[in-house]
């Protein structure tokens, strides 16, 4: 069963803390072999895979909603599973390595283990709301470790910025998924693949795809929601490699590859996504080189590869399909090395500032060697695998069919700067003069080179012999068409027109990383214009909804329970004006037959109500409210309600016997309303009394639907052996909302008595009052 | 304030307060056939701890409680109604699905909705009695 192994990843993540009090250090080796097991399951599955298309794991999770736990294994849910799995190996390690003596260690890998298996889940859903509660699910546990510095308020903010722009982007999808089942009719994903119907002539395509767009795009840091990414670098690295650049933010890739045979190839799809990709792709290479912050220089790295990876999803040709999985691939491997090295200089040396370091070269060997080939797949040289990524994104690029031009320009332009950036990393810290660092530089330990070796020596591995990948390749390239490919990697592609764009770029990319001291001081002075960008436009929408929750609390939650009453009435007018009297004309049909002692109990009533409002005793407008209450239950018993009847007479008793408390612990009964206030009031409350007593004979008058009161007395004794259905209604068919009551009660319960007991201590000492600064 | 002492009251309420407990688990155990039920039963026991309080004071009230704290009893009551809703599952029905057991010797009917209903009644109780014992409370301790 996969589904329980993978969602055994939640129960292993609850029992971190015990494994770290059983293993210690070593906690962060067993908790990667369950990454490593997952990845030995899919290597196993690799065949099957390859000759039946896709592989389908059965299993109903809520069958009444039609909701199912089914995961579909096909070429690319393969790919990305490796990727989680096999770089989740490798960042567990590190991580124990990274974060060895953080006394925070446990929390930090129950947040980590929860993203890998909502990973998991998200690649291999079959259903679209199983894909949406795991999609959901990684936004959390990544909001979670981004914020785990959290004394510190930039990890803080953050957090929070990720969470909103990816879970704004999560409503999105939601309503984009829940159009894309209405549309096809079905809601898991194989199912909709099976389908022949085409889903680009379905009247709700356009909304549709547009709101997965944007449920895709944020996750995916797609221009103009790509600022979130290099924030969130606050994180722990293994973190950025892992979160940051290998996995989650292709969710979003991952979502539009999925769709691409459903929905792809249509004007709108090519031209927003070839468009917004080939933007992102520049925007990211070009903001990269304006930080000398290791880690922020990767992250807009990750921003560039990620619009690239969009672009071709845009262009949607072969080619461009087979370029996807070799970038896809590449960008992966180096990437997640890359920022492995990153923490390991930052861990070593202090600073994250490439500038500050300076040739190291003698006092981390290793580490360079690392950097030097993880920056040259990055770079796109030969004979790395980032190369072959590099060649068909040109190729792809050149071949698209639409806005070939910018497209290859923006490809062009963001490779020069790409190399720029590897270049920058490979060659800064390590050679050059030494510089003084705030800690002594050592080598890393071996733990933390693990990782960042061994996907280094993948990306030199598979850029000498592709041919190892083919398979995958050509699996994923199966997925992405919706039909049978043989695509196949090869490193050498002839003299064309992307070889030439490599060399080109290359010697470019290699000027500007020479120039580069000179070039930041010129690009500084495009600081002020970052004023407009995106993330100012963020920073003003969340600061000006604070002010305007600041502002609504202080005019609706005021503290004066009149005010309160008046609002809430006030909105009921206006309901029920406009339901009973604009939009339907309020129907009376009443036939008066009452008994004398109904009216009787009706004129007690009215003389309570009257009097309680006018008596200038405290105690006679208690003992008149109690006089309604007990004629309301009375007239609950004559209309044969006698639960009802029991409630309210016993609510009532307790009603009395709380206000005997509180009574004399009010001031004295003195009158705050003018004349004016009283009249408004009067005719607020004379308003609410008539609209509902419309309201009560409209409810009479009409009959739309047979009531439920007759399922209910019919089945009350065969299906819930209970002869009192007023109480079967409470603890059997309506016992859901019983048990929400239950919780509200004790809520209640719980907020008198804390009220209670805190203003009874401040009483005795001087009353001190927190101000919680807003930190936002 | 609330002054203790009145002997007709508090012969009432020494007498008055078994009984109301009884008739709460009488309300309780009757309702699915007959008018009561957890939510009455919970308030005629809130009502009768309520009545004890006036009579005899908090600590006496605390003292016939024992070791048992009313907001306790609040957290059982939402125990036992979460438990109720689970056999169902073990029985392959879904969620909340109301099982019925005949217990043999004395015939009587044992059932998640009776459990859900006990759940009720202890929150209820839980629930009144700790705000009128915390507004008492505050009270007595006032000079």
């Amino acid at each position: 069963m996969i589904q329980l192994t993978v969602i055994a990843g939640f129960i292993l993540a609850a029992t971190v803390p015990l494994l770290h009090r059983w293993f210690g250090e070593r906690t962060s080796l067993v908790l990667a072999l369950y990454p490593a097991l997952l990845a030995v399951w899919l290597l196993e599955q690799m065949p099957e895979v390859l000759a039946q298309g896709n592989l389908l794991f059965e299993w109903q999770w809520v069958p009444s909603l039609g909701i199912s736990l089914t995961f579909m294994l096909d070429g690319l849910a393969l790919l990305f599973g490796l990727l989680i799995s096999v770089i989740g190996v490798f960042v567990l390690i590190y991580a124990g390595g990274y974060l060895r003596n953080h006394t925070d260690l446990p929390r930090f890998h129950i947040a980590l283990m929860a993203f890998m298996v909502s990973m998991f889940g998200l690649v291999l859903a079959d259903d679209l709301l199983t894909l949406f509660i795991f999609w959901e699910l990684t936004s959390i546990t990544s909001y979670l470790l981004i914020g785990f510095n959290h004394d510190d308020l930039e990890a803080r903010k953050s957090a929070r910025q990720g969470l909103f722009v990816t879970v704004a982007g999560g409503l999105a999808l939601m309503a984009g998924l829940v159009l894309l089942g209405v549309a096809s009719g079905h809601w898991s994903l194989s199912e909709i693949r099976a389908d022949d119907t085409d889903l680009r002539e379905h009247a709700l395509y356009t909304p549709l795809l547009i709101c997965l767009l944007i449920g895709a795009f944020t996750k995916s840091a797609q221009f103009p929601f790509h600022f979130w990414l290099p924030n969130a670098m606050a994180a722990p690295t293994p973190v950025s490699a892992y979160l940051h650049s290998a996995t989650m933010v292709k969710a979003g890739i991952y979502l539009l590859a999925r769709l691409h045979p459903e929905l792809g190839g249509t004007a709108l799809w090519v031209t927003v996504l070839s468009v917004v990709g080939g933007l992102t792709m520049f925007t990211g290479a070009f903001l990269a080189i304006r930080f000398t912050n290791v880690k922020k220089l990767l992250a807009y790295s990750t921003v560039m590869a990620l619009g690239a990876l969009t672009m071709l999803l845009g262009i949607g040709t072969p080619a461009a399909m087979v370029a996807f999985v070799a970038f896809l691939m590449a960008h992966s491997l180096y990437k997640g090395s890359l920022f492995m090295v990153a923490g390991a200089l930052d861990h070593s040396t202090g600073t994250k500032d490439v500038t500050a370091m300076g040739g190291l070269r003698s006092l981390m060997p290793v580490t360079s060697v690392i950097a030097f080939f993880a920056a040259l797949s990055l770079a796109g040289v030969p004979p790395l695998l980032g190369f072959i990524g590099k060649e068909l994104m040109f190729e792809a690029a050149l071949g698209a069919n639409a806005f070939q031009l910018l497209l290859v320009l923006l490809a062009f332009a963001s490779a020069i700067l790409t190399i720029a950036v590897a270049a920058i990393i490979a060659l800064r810290p390590f050679y050059g003069p030494r510089l003084i660092t705030p800690r002594v530089p050592h080598e890393a330990p071996l733990s933390m080179l693990l990782g960042p070796g061994i996907l280094a020596s993948l990306s030199l591995l598979l850029g000498v012999f592709p041919g190892v990948a083919s398979d995958l390749t050509a699996a994923t390239v199966t997925s992405l068409t919706g039909q049978p490919s043989d695509a196949y990697l090869s490193l050498w592609h002839g003299f064309n027109l992307p070889l030439l764009m490599s060399i080109i770029s290359l010697a470019l990319g290699f000027l500007a990383f020479k120039r580069w001291d000179r070039l930041r001081p010129k690009l500084a002075l495009l600081a002020p214009l970052m004023r407009y960008g995106p993330e100012a436009g963020y920073e003003a929408l969340i600061d000006n909804i604070a002010r305007f929750s600041v502002w609504q609390t202080k005019v609706l939650q005021n503290g004066y329970m009149r005010n309160y009453i008046l609002v809430m009435l006030l909105t009921l007018i206006g309901l029920l004006i406009n339901s009973i009297l604009v939009r339907h004309s309020p129907l009376i049909s009443f036939s008066l037959d009452v008994r004398f002692y109904e009216v009787m109990v009706v004129g007690t009533l009215a003389m309570g109500a009257l009097f309680a409002t006018l008596t200038r005793s405290r105690l006679g407008a208690v003992v008149s409210v109690g006089v309604m209450g007990l004629s309301i239950a009375l007239t609950f018993i004559f209309f044969s309600a006698p639960d009802l009847g029991i409630t309210q007479l016993l609510v009532e008793t307790l009603t009395v016997m709380l206000l005997v408390l509180v009574l004399f612990r009010l001031p004295r009964f003195t009158s705050f309303s003018t004349t004016l206030e009283r009249v408004r009031d009067g005719l607020i409350a004379g308003a609410m009394g008539v609209l509902i007593c419309l309201l009560i004979l409209t409810a009479w008058s009409i009959d739309q639907f047979a009531p439920i009161s007759g399922y209910m007395i019919e089945n009350s004794a065969p299906l819930a052996y209970g002869r009192n259905i007023v109480n079967v209604i409470l603890v059997d068919y309506r016992a859901l909302d019983t048990l929400g009551e239950m919780f509200v009660l004790a809520l209640a319960a719980i907020g008198v008595i804390a009220m209670l007991k805190f203003d009874h201590k401040s009483s005795q000492g001087p009353r001190t009052e927190r101000k919680e600064p807003y930190d936002g | 304030m609330v002054k203790s002492g009145t002997v007709i009251l508090n012969t009432a309420a020494r007498f008055l307060m078994p009984l109301q407990l009884i008739f709460s688990v009488f309300l309780l155990l009757r309702g699915h056939d007959e008018p009561g039920g957890g939510f009455i039963a919970g308030l005629v026991a809130a009502g009768a701890f309520t009545l004890y309080m006036f009579a005899f004071g908090v600590s006496a009230t605390r003292g016939i409680l024992r070791m048992i704290d009313p907001r306790d009893l609040i957290g059982v009551g939402l125990l036992l109604g979460m438990i109720s809703v689970v056999p169902a599952w073990f029985v392959g029905e879904p969620f909340m699905t109301a099982q019925w057991w005949t217990i043999p010797v004395v015939d009587f009917k044992a059932s998640t909705p009776l459990i859900f209903d006990i759940g009720v009644y202890l929150a209820v109780l839980g629930a009144v009695t700790g705000m009128v014992m915390s507004l008492m409370e505050v009270d007595k301790d006032e000079p």
